[in-house]
């Protein structure tokens, strides 16, 4: 296996990282439109907690959701792209820290990624 | 209001909240709770929801770019990250369990603290001989690029720059802003690290700190959507554009500014908890 350098892993992030944002504010911004050109005119108000909304919680709701076209599951769908995009980031200084050897650094971004997964999963690991 | 005036008056807000946040470097999260809350009525958990995708945004969009630069530390923020995010995931747990007024008042008293960071003079003081015990065997000594070609620098005090981001990590997922303030406290004061090597690297960790708390967010349904996506839309092109402006302009006097209104907005957060309306 060919080894990484530093520089190399440097510019590997760079681009995940960038390739996140974009992706994910695209799809927020087609969400957003389509939300506002269906819910423009209603009339909202964020005063009151109203907990957590089904389907809008979870990655599979949200998947699930958006692809019935339902806007605001669009939107949250663009969110959680962004969401993933530094786990990803972490997923890929993993693979940098194995093509180099580094063993320590190995286990220490495995402890990062598995609080991450933990996260994500919902405390359910 | 309609939804679609509501999202174009925080789309502007969001706008200037990101700009001020990138030009003083406090980060557009610390503007963005008040300005919902107070100005837009919002209530505290979909603020906070809202701020954090937006702390997210903007850290991964500068990262990006400072990653390339070669100033970014990757090892000791991966080390710290464990720090961040475990802080994080509990600051997130506690935000659930705690009335908004607390919240409100942590928040408040966040807000003078960064105040005073911002305003403070900051120390260049390196150090390349006094390197920790940690400093070695972990690998956090490093290079970073000067006028004068590639200089190496020193990490001192390592288990007190780790604690401080254990507490960096609470406050982050628990009043859903990215800490940098702090996080770059912790660098500059107790590990010495260069300017550019502390803001960088924070900024580095801020994106990961707050996926472990979005997670949490997300399930308790504090991510609403039709709010986040003005919000963080707004906040990345502000900060997008403030990262361009930033070496054409002073910001000394934009920071002392900022301090007062950042002062301004505690004091109002202050009155609306005490009279229970956040």
């Amino acid at each position: 296996m060919q080894r990484w350098t530093d520089e190399q892993v440097e510019q590997a992030v760079g681009n995940v990282l960038r390739t996140g944002v974009i992706v994910a504010a695209a799809v927020t911004v087609i969400g957003g439109a389509a939300y506002l050109a269906r819910h423009g005119h209603d009339i909202v108000t964020y005063g009151v907690f109203r907990g957590p909304v089904d389907g809008l919680t979870s990655v599979g709701g949200i998947v699930r959701h958006a692809l019935t076209g339902q806007t605001s599951a669009i939107i949250q769908l663009g969110l959680l792209v962004l969401i993933a995009t530094p786990v990803a980031r972490v997923a890929l200084s993993l693979i940098g820290f194995i093509r180099q050897a580094d063993r320590t650094y190995m286990a220490i971004t495995a402890v990062v990624l598995a609080i991450l997964a933990f996260s994500l999963a919902g405390g359910r690991l | 209001m309609t939804a679609l005036e509501l999202s174009g008056l925080i789309l502007v807000g969001a706008f200037l909240a990101g700009l001020l946040g990138s030009l003083t470097g406090l980060g557009g999260g610390m503007v963005i709770v008040p300005l919902l809350t107070i100005a837009f009525g919002v209530d505290l958990h979909y603020a906070i929801g809202a701020s954090l995708i937006s702390v997210i945004a903007t850290s991964s969009g500068a990262a990006a770019a400072y990653v390339k630069e070669g100033y970014t530390n990757i090892r000791l923020g991966m080390l710290l990250e464990i720090a961040t995010t475990t802080g994080a995931l509990g600051g997130a747990f506690i935000a659930g369990l705690i009335s908004t007024n607390a919240i409100a008042y942590v928040f408040a008293a966040m807000l003078v603290f960064s105040a005073y960071l911002s305003a403070r003079p900051r120390l260049e003081h390196l150090s390349v001989e006094r390197s920790d015990v940690w400093a070695r065997p972990l690998r956090l000594t490093s290079t970073y690029p000067t006028s004068a070609g590639l200089e190496d620098y020193g990490v001192t005090r390592v288990p007190l720059g780790f604690g401080l981001m254990f507490i960096a990590g609470i406050l982050s997922g628990l009043l859903g802003i990215g800490s940098g303030a702090l996080k770059v406290l912790a660098m500059d004061n107790a590990m010495r690290l260069p300017f550019k090597v502390s803001t960088t690297t924070s900024n580095f960790m801020i994106g990961v700190t707050a996926a472990a708390s979005a997670g949490v967010y997300l399930r308790r349904g504090y991510i609403d959507p039709a709010l986040s996506f003005p919000v963080m839309l707004g906040v990345l092109a502000g900060a997008l554009l403030g990262a361009r402006l930033l070496s054409r302009i002073h910001t000394r006097r934009l920071r002392q500014i900022f301090a007062f209104v950042i002062l301004a907005l505690a004091a109002e957060m202050v009155y609306k908890a005490s009279s229970g309306r956040i």
